[in-house]
């Protein structure tokens, strides 16, 4: 019943995520931390931004602190706020503050879904400033050289009312993520899903088909994370069929006549 | 209780009036004693669709009566129906011969040949499930269409209107779609990549031949698609199980050498001689037909056209690669070194390109295009990859050419470059498809002072419009001492302290909050271009355009207006004022000044058109504004009167049905009487003097978008 409560701030990864590189992201990601270059992570969803940005803390050595970014999201809640506490204000330091005082590693996942003001904030943190002013406290704090700071975006989205502005992006290193090759993507469901090869390679297989259709009806096809969730299904005694209609094709779209293709690929293969 | 049936006189009465047997002298007293003896839901049945068919053509009617009674028994009811519509949209399209042909087709019925038809698999149905379908296997994308049978020519897969093989519907749909994937692999795995006529005609019977050959082949393919896609693949022996006759024996031997993993096209052409001298040759319903004249014709009309573009789009990538290289090559070396590897990983066609042994990443069109070619030929041939030079191809080849909307008046009249809607046939009670061919033009600009006059007419409204429109703007603010929000409003929480320090209660509105509002509303304007707005009224849609642009500027809106305007059902024209794209500048300043009246009100296609076209805005809010002088009517149609009236009033319903809100202004001062039968989806407003135009519009505007 108790769920551990975890301080992010010190909450080192100690147990190695499993992550399989695809190109040199790892090295470049490594250079660009030692010469305090901040991070952009480029990629469709559930290809592994997320799991690298762990996979990262876990080599470096760092605390990870993930903000995962929504429209809501201000400029106080990653700096700090004031709270009320018995009759006084107390001044609550947000993620970021949090991040840069302990030299952690910041990721502010999906950034563009965030307000306008808030990057702001983190524009100075991105160059060679690397401070943070908290213009409630009156202080800027000083960002040390462990500390580095990671965003993430989807170019999928092509909104025009989501795109990042270019005085940000070209604050960052770009890494650009996509699904990974067919042999490696089967290597990552067989590992984190526990089904065999066979499956595992039909799974991709079937991904692929659905990223055929991306364009033509569907938004995005299958990522590496739902056949993950596939495979789990499917090792656990779930019918292939079934498992590929619940952790895929529902997942992707709720268009009827999609739906129904998407099933028939999947009991194409399988 | 069952009501009584009709006598054949009440019968007669109505069947006088529907079949105007005043100038056609049909016989209405023998049909009519036809139909006495029948039960009154029969009596019904019938009567409604001579009816319905009567308003489409007399003839048809009189000729469905006298069929329909001796059909029903042995006909269901559901298939009656879908003749009946059948027969009406080939006179749509065709005329009344056609019609008549189909209508005497089905004397030739067989109850027996179509027992499975009421559980059948109907092309609309599987066409966007299947088409979806195809476009997940790899390879080219291929579109599924209705045609007469199921064949493929390397771009489309052709299937015919019901696939009805089997008692049982999903069986059926199971069926198609086994038969779609073995067209599939016609093209994925090479059976189009030769000439199908010139093989056979090697032989004394090419028909024989053909047929053996198609044979080979789908015996290849069915073990290249036991290897793909296993799933389809038991579906498919199960289907085969059920339908198809006992597999000859002799065949075995072929199954087993073309079953092998390295059996190709060629390995069916080295057994075609052997195939060809024996007595049988299976036969499977799923297999499709092979359609030598087509696949060439495909073929023939593809390769020059990717031929060109591959090498222009290599070009680019080359150009685009050496641009970011530091070192400059000199040109002798950039055509040497670049080849490409095509790879078949787990299924899926892949290709390397390398330049000079460094790989580069190529673009999806790119990849696309080496798709297609190599499935065309097996491989890349070399002569597609050496880049384009200057000036080095055929320009008409890079891009699908764009119809010239005037250009297809010239010559004789054809559908091409169209876009064709359904209009409501309110007699029918059913759509007519297809049946408006619809053209967008732009309007001709005229620069005048038209602008600047109508700015100085309506100095005082767009002032007084300025205020009213500002006041609508809604802007982000900072809401203070609420109760809930993402900040504390420490100014209220200092008061509040002090109160209680004070002894008093604590006011509880301690925050502050960002108040956001977008206005998020995207409308579209319907400007009748009718000839009968000549004059007073065309100038006054005009002013009212321009008062309008001034206040959704301020506001921010997206719009866009457009103009329509008709002749007859294959020439209906819908006039670019301003898309939701363009800016309001000169030259939308211009169009406006250059409305003019054109010829008729057909706004049914009008209709249906902005609806599509708004659907594609992302927008909260979606506004179609309608601004006409009249009732519907077109030259020379049934379009005047009810007919218009019904589908106008179709077309409304389904914009609103899309979520749409649609709203008409009308001038006409007689349109009381059928207004609220026709707007009744919508809501709408009459204005009694046209010189009010410009001043109401805003206003309206306003008030239907707060």
């Amino acid at each position: 019943m108790n769920a551990r409560t975890l301080d992010p701030a010190h909450h080192l990864i100690e147990k190695e995520p499993y992550y399989e590189a695809v190109g040199d992201e790892i090295q470049l990601f490594e250079a660009a931390y030692r010469q305090q270059i901040p991070v952009l992570l480029k990629g469709p969803t559930g290809c592994g931004k997320t799991r690298f940005m762990e996979h990262m803390a876990w080599r470096l050595k760092r605390p990870l602190i993930t903000v995962s970014c929504h429209d809501d999201l201000t400029a106080s809640d990653l700096v700090g706020r004031y709270l009320v506490k018995g009759g006084e204000t107390v001044w609550v330091d947000g993620p970021l503050t949090r991040a840069v005082r302990c030299g952690g590693i910041c990721y502010l996942d999906e950034i563009v879904e965030a307000r306008k003001d808030t990057m702001v904030v983190i524009h100075p943190l991105a160059d060679d400033r690397r401070s943070l002013p908290m213009e409630k406290l009156g202080q800027v704090v000083e960002a040390p050289p462990e500390f580095c700071m990671a965003i993430s975006y989807n170019p999928g989205y092509q909104s025009v009312l989501k795109d990042l502005k270019q005085s940000t992006r070209q604050r960052f290193v770009a890494l650009e993520f996509d699904y990974p090759s067919a042999e490696l993507e089967r290597r990552i469901v067989a590992t984190e899903s526990g089904v065999s090869d066979a499956i595992a390679a039909n799974l991709v297989r079937f991904a692929q088909m659905t990223r055929n259709l991306k364009g033509s009806g569907l938004e995005e096809g299958a990522s590496t994370r739902l056949l993950v969730h596939a495979g789990k299904l499917i090792a656990d005694g779930v019918s292939p069929v079934s498992a590929c209609k619940s952790a895929v094709a529902q997942a992707v779209t709720d268009d009827a006549d999609m739906l129904k293709a998407i099933q028939e690929l999947s009991s194409s293969i399988f | 209780m069952a009501q009584l049936p009709l006598t054949a006189s009440d019968m007669e009465a109505s069947l006088h009036v529907w079949l105007d047997t005043e100038f056609t002298f049909f016989k209405v007293e023998e049909l009519a004693a036809e139909l006495r003896p029948l039960a009154r839901d029969e009596q019904d049945f019938i009567l409604g669709w001579i009816r319905r068919i009567a308003s489409t053509h007399i003839t048809l009617a009189w000729q469905f009566g006298r069929r329909a009674p001796a059909l029903l028994p042995r006909m269901e009811r559901r298939l009656l129906e879908a003749w009946a519509v059948h027969t009406c949209d080939v006179f749509d399209r065709t005329g009344l011969q056609n019609a008549l042909r189909v209508m005497e087709q089905v004397d030739s019925f067989d109850p027996l040949q179509h027992q499975n038809d009421a559980a059948g698999a109907l092309f609309e149905d599987i066409a966007p499930v299947l088409g979806n379908f195809v476009c997940g296997l790899s390879g080219r994308r291929l579109r599924i269409e209705e045609g007469d049978a199921a064949w493929t020519d390397g771009e489309r897969i052709m299937l015919p209107p019901l696939i009805a093989a089997l008692p049982d519907l999903d069986d059926n749909f199971q069926h198609a779609k086994v038969t779609v994937a073995l067209l599939w692999a016609q093209t994925r795995f090479g059976t189009l990549r030769i000439d199908h006529a010139a093989v056979a005609a090697e032989y004394s019977d090419p028909e024989r031949a053909l047929i053996r050959l198609h044979a080979l082949e789908t015996l290849r393919l069915t073990a290249c698609i036991a290897r793909e896609l296993p799933g389809l693949h038991r579906q498919m022996l199960r289907l085969r199980a059920a339908l198809d006759p006992v597999f000859p024996p002799a065949w075995q031997h072929y199954e087993r050498s073309l079953s092998a993993r390295d059996a190709t096209l060629d390995t069916s052409l080295a057994l075609l001689a052997q195939a060809y001298a024996e007595a049988d040759c299976p036969h499977w319903a799923d297999q499709g037909c092979l359609r030598p004249d087509a696949i060439a014709a495909a073929r023939a009309a593809r390769l020059d056209k990717e031929k060109a573009r591959l090498r222009v789009k290599l070009t680019e990538l080359l150009e685009e690669h050496q641009a970011a290289d530091a070192a400059p090559r000199d040109t002798a070396e950039k055509t040497a070194a670049l080849a490409v590897e095509p790879r078949e990983e787990n299924g899926q066609l892949d290709f390397e390109i390398t330049l000079d042994g460094a790989p580069l990443v190529p673009p999806s069109d790119v990849r696309q295009l080496l798709t297609s070619v190599y499935l065309d030929f097996g491989e890349i041939p070399p002569e597609y990859l050496t880049p384009a030079g200057e000036g080095d191809y055929d320009a008409s080849q890079l891009f699908d050419q764009p119809e010239d909307p005037d250009a297809v008046w010239q010559g004789t009249y054809h559908e091409k470059g169209a876009e064709l809607y359904p209009e409501w046939d309110h007699g029918r009670q059913h759509y007519r498809k297809n049946w408006c061919v619809m053209r967008e033009k732009p309007v001709t600009p005229v620069y005048d002072n038209f602008h600047r006059e109508t700015l100085g007419k309506h100095a005082g409204v767009i002032r007084h419009l300025r205020k009213k429109f500002e006041a609508l703007r809604d802007e982000n603010r900072l809401d203070k001492r609420q109760t809930q929000g993402d900040e504390i409003d420490l100014d209220a929480l200092i008061e509040a302290l002090a109160d209680a320090r004070d002894g008093r209660e604590m006011s509880d509105r301690l925050f502050q909050r960002m108040h956001r509002a977008e206005r998020n509303i995207a409308v579209a304007f319907l400007v009748d271009m009718s000839g009968s707005t000549k004059g007073w009224i065309n100038e006054a849609e005009r002013e009212a355009l321009i008062l309008l642009c001034e206040a959704l500027e301020l506001l921010g809106d997206r719009y866009a207006i457009y103009g329509f305007s008709g002749t007859t059902r294959k020439r209906c024209e819908l006039f670019r004022i301003k898309t939701f794209d363009d800016a309001y500048d000169d030259e939308v300043k211009a169009r406006i000044s250059g409305i003019r009246p054109q010829e008729y009100t057909r706004i049914g296609f009008a209709l249906r058109h902005m609806t599509k076209l708004l659907n594609r805005v992302e927008a909260k809010t979606r506004v179609l504004v309608t601004l006409s002088d009249g009732r519907p009517d077109d030259y020379f149609d049934v379009y005047r009167g009810e007919y218009g009236v019904e589908d106008t009033r179709m077309a409304l319903l389904e914009a609103s049905r899309t979520g749409i809100h649609p709203f008409c202004i009308t001038l006409d001062r007689d349109a009381r009487d059928y207004l609220p039968h026709m707007y009744g989806a919508a809501r709408y407003v009459i204005l009694d003097d046209v010189r009010q135009l410009p001043l109401k519009v805003t206003d309206i505007y306003r008030r239907i978008t707060t």
